[in-house]
């Protein structure tokens, strides 16, 4: 089968690749790309690892179909940090030790960084049920709120 | 090896601190590599072919037009895994469940597998195995499965622990059964008895990471193995045992862990892996789909506990009695026996007797799932201790004070405790606040205690001091939560330094002895106690090393605070040497500065925690919400507390989960109905409120920081505390977890039609 022809933009940077018509963009990301950071907890969009942001809209890339990429843009946890400058939420997830096994730790991080560039000021109930389509088994969820809170925090005051 | 584990009270400078892990970088930009994160150059896509019936003799697999498939390179049955196992019948049963021989025995259970090029080609291949199956009658459900009448589900299999060999097979594998004293002389003694009856549904561990790895034979008969694993040291015997290679030929990594909780302790695919790059003659990469790991891996036990507690007027109970059976899924295992031994474990009994019986069911392999069988029964035992408290008029915490083991106390399971932290538990519930907030209508407060053993076992460190002074500590436990930013604190305190100077790393299984399963929460326990018998071998070495810096005995030299000190009057003019300074000289003082250690860490102490639950249900729709939890644990001490911390709100969480809603649904034919996130639906965000802890510590003698497991008690109380909240809400006693809304309802309209 022929493959698709993608022209695209991921974390900024031009990005070109072929891939099936029927591939997802977290296949393509995982598996064509080497952008390994998205993880497939489910593969049916219940679990939120895989979560990416595309041209400013959260989706689950397993949802998604690497040709539906065309001409937008695309953000990963790849490019969430600065350099080496962390992004807050990713140090106060560190700070807060909101992550145990890590696994579902770049999808929420992508989640919570849309929700706060929605909503700077988020209760705690907005931040639970902003974070709701993702799936966390470690945490209880407790320490992830607080990190979100937190780095709500700091980023109003940048 | 002269090492004195015994528990020496100190003041500690890292230990109890709070610093970040040294691989969350890692974890927070997505460059963490975990089980699917791995590839290696001409590596196939593996995918497994699995039965769509619960019970079926497997006729003939007919392979032929797979294998005609342009870019199709191995295609594998249970022939390409020959029996090696030599008699040893829980190999076989690993065998026959990674793959199938003559009968499938759940529906998922693997019948074949193929390597293509890639996942769309593998998935094709499936599609054009063709198996003949004789499907067979089927049961799935735990009582069912006991009876007489039931399918039989394994014909060589005949009831083990009871008086006389019976005539007839059954699917109930074994009898087992603990206690001490009278029970008939107990119950004659009580003025009030609570005999009830629980079921408890079966729940997966529900990792986010699917099981994944990346399998490589080579011609040499050399092997590698990535993976995602809880062992990989036991992993390597495993699939050495069943391939036919030599374990130090296979090498098997351990790949960072997406969860595990008990679910990654088995192997499922990974000698499936390795049969086909066999066969291809190259790296075969093998993912397991979300439907497969509900369908195929996991789960915990269905129960169904039968529990009768009596007691005087005055609170003292004088006999506990209970009768537990517990689903294995096909196979034989011990998990009523574990459930029969924590059952009444937090009460001093002068009469108890628990019977376990294990029962085979069509469904798959039960798997440890965080303290395993404990939870289900602690939530009959515990449901009925508080009934028993509202009959007799007392309290249910100052009930189960009075009824507290204690240090002396004979466990219900054999063993005489030492200082345990059931009671202390207990008295900071009584104290807490939460016990004396005001509750609204339809809301309802329960607690529960819960128990887990833990366990030690074997484990082998590595301490290695660089030229610069900074630590490398490799462990063989396998790091599920953070266990890393632990084992760099203990090295850090044992040898005086900074926790930065410190980085654990886990190592493969050919850099470092044989280390026992990652499980029985032992990560921490058992490899800090290693950790701190290496940081006190390499003390022994810097010593030497200073001593010959100085030219003077090494019995005048001593270590404090991260510094060799030259003792006594005649050296005042010797400045003490840092870990830094002896470690530059290294390489002219005798070569490479290091600590090993090879050790069974013996008397992991015992685990208590009670909690305490608030939860309103509506009583139109039968949904309940947690709106208020707390945990209260005995860590002995919190090397790390937020990663503690951590460990009470995610057991906490699963326990919930289990409560509410969790639970396998099969249908008549045989077939999980929701083998997915959607229809198994585990706690999100916006289901739980903030999960509030207080950690007690209550000192293990056998541990030299006083340190006990953590990881799995916390997952004990949650289904008996929310139990008791929810019967308390709605004014009927709950007997079926999960006490999902139609549950409630059924119960609600039960006891109005009376």
């Amino acid at each position: 089968m022929a493959g698709v022809a993608v022209s695209t933009t991921i974390n900024g940077d031009a990005v070109e690749y072929l891939c099936q018509p029927d591939e997802t963009l977290l296949d393509v990301l995982r598996d064509r790309l080497g952008l390994t950071g998205a993880k497939e907890g489910c593969g049916t969009g219940d679990c939120g690892a895989c979560s990416v942001i595309l041209d400013n809209r959260l989706v689950c890339s397993c949802l998604v179909l690497g040709a539906e990429a065309e001409g937008r843009k695309v953000e990963t946890i790849e490019g969430m940090a600065h350099g080496d400058q962390l992004h807050p939420l990713q140090q106060k997830f560190l700070e807060h030790a909101a992550l145990q096994c890590g696994i579902c730790t770049p999808g929420f991080l992508i989640a919570a960084k849309d929700l706060l560039e929605k909503n700077p000021s988020p209760t705690e109930e907005e931040i639970r049920f902003g974070l709701a389509g993702n799936l966390c088994r470690c945490t209880g969820y407790d320490k992830i709120v607080r990190a979100v809170q937190d780095a709500a925090q700091v980023m109003k005051g940048a | 090896m002269n090492f004195d584990p015994r528990y020496s009270g100190r003041n500690f400078s890292s230990v109890g601190t709070r610093p970040i892990r040294p691989d969350g970088v890692d974890k927070v930009t997505g460059r963490a590599r975990y089980g699917a994160d791995f590839n290696m150059a001409g590596q196939l896509v593996g995918r497994i072919l699995r039965s769509p019936h619960a019970h079926a003799v497997i006729k003939k697999i007919d392979t032929s037009k797979a294998e005609k498939l342009a870019g199709v390179k191995a295609v594998i049955t249970a022939k390409d895994l020959p029996d090696l196992t030599d008699g040893d019948a829980a190999m076989y049963d690993i065998l026959d469940n990674s793959m199938a021989r003559t009968k499938a025995l759940y529906d998922g259970h693997a019948v074949a597998a193929v390597a293509a090029i890639d996942a769309r080609t593998a998935r094709q291949a499936l599609k054009l195995i063709e198996v003949d199956y004789e499907v067979l009658p089927h049961v799935t459900d735990v009582d069912e499965a006991a009876q007489h009448h039931a399918p039989l589900i394994n014909d060589q299999i005949f009831t083990e622990g009871l008086e006389e060999k019976p005539a007839k097979p059954s699917n109930v594998t074994k009898r087992t059964q603990f206690g001490h004293g009278d029970v008939h002389k107990g119950f004659a003694q009580a003025d009030f008895i609570v005999e009830r009856s629980f079921k408890t549904e079966q729940t997966h561990q529900g990792y986010i990471e699917p099981h994944a790895c990346v399998a490589s034979v080579n011609a040499d008969g050399t092997a590698e193995l990535w993976v995602c694993t809880q062992g990989h040291f036991v992993y390597r015997q495993h699939c050495a045992q069943l391939l036919g290679l030599e374990a130090s030929k296979l090498r098997v990594t351990s790949s960072e862990i997406g969860g595990g909780f008990g679910g990654k302790t088995h192997v499922w695919a990974e000698p499936v892996a390795l049969a086909l790059s066999r066969k291809a003659g190259r790296p075969v990469k093998l993912v397991m789909t979300r439907d497969e790991v509900f369908r195929a891996s996991g789960p915990t036990s269905a129960t169904s506990i039968d529990v009768r507690i009596g007691a005087k007027k005055d609170g003292t109970i004088t006999a506990a009695e209970a009768t537990l059976r517990y689903s294995c899924g096909p196979y034989a295992g011990s998990w009523a026996e574990i459930g029969a031994m924590t059952a009444f474990a937090c009460y001093k009994l002068e009469n108890v007797k628990t019977v376990g019986y294990e029962v085979l069911v069509n469904r798959p392999k039960t798997a440890a799932y965080r303290a395993p069988s404990a939870p289900m029964a602690a939530f009959a035992v515990e449901s009925a201790v508080d009934e028993l408290a509202k009959e007799i008029g007392m309290d249910p915490v100052d009930f189960r004070i009075k009824n507290a083991a204690q240090e002396g106390t004979r466990a219900s399971y054999g063993p005489v405790y030492g200082p345990i932290g059931i009671g202390p538990t207990l008295e900071a519930v009584k104290n807490h606040p939460h016990m004396k907030a005001p509750l609204k209508a339809y809301q309802g407060r329960g607690m529960a205690c819960g128990f887990w053993f833990n366990f030690g076992g074997q484990t082998c460190t590595d301490l290695n001091i660089g030229m610069d002074g900074s630590v490398s500590l490799a462990v063989g436990t396998v790091d599920v939560g953070g266990s890393r930013a632990s084992l760099s604190l203990v090295a850090a305190e044992e040898l005086g330094i900074d926790y930065a100077q410190v980085k654990a790393i886990v190592a493969d299984t050919s850099s470092l002895g044989y280390n026992d399963m990652t499980d029985g929460s032992r990560g921490t326990f058992s490899s800090s106690m290693a950790t701190i018998s290496a940081a006190r071998n390499a003390i022994k070495v810097l010593k030497d090393r200073a001593a010959q810096m100085w030219d003077i005995p090494v019995e005048d030299v001593t270590w404090e605070k991260g510094h060799a000190v030259a003792k006594g009057e005649k050296y005042g003019n010797l400045s003490p040497l840092s870990l830094k300074d002896i470690a530059a000289k290294s390489g002219t003082t005798g070569g490479p500065i290091a600590g090993h250690s090879e050790l069974v860490a013996d008397g992991a102490g015992v685990s208590f925690a009670t909690h305490i639950c608030d939860v309103e249900v509506d009583p139109e729709t039968g949904s309940t919400r947690v709106i208020r939890y707390t945990v209260v644990q005995d860590a002995g001490k919190a090397v790390h507390p937020t990663y503690v911390e951590g460990q009470y709100q995610g057991g906490a969480a699963q326990g919930i989960g289990w409560a509410l809603n969790e639970e396998y649904i099969y249908g008549k034919d045989g077939r999980l109905q929701n083998a997915g996130f959607l229809d198994y639906r585990i706690p999100v965000c916006s289901d739980l409120p903030m999960i509030d802890t207080q950690i007690l510590e209550i000192p293990n003698p056998n541990h030299p920081y006083g340190v006990r497991g953590v990881g799995e008690t916390s997952i004990v109380p949650p289904l008996a505390a929310i139990a008791n909240a929810v019967s308390n809400a709605v004014g009927v006693r709950m007997s079926h977890i999960p006490m999902s809304p139609p549950r409630i309802l059924a119960a609600l309209d039960a006891e109005r039609e009376g």
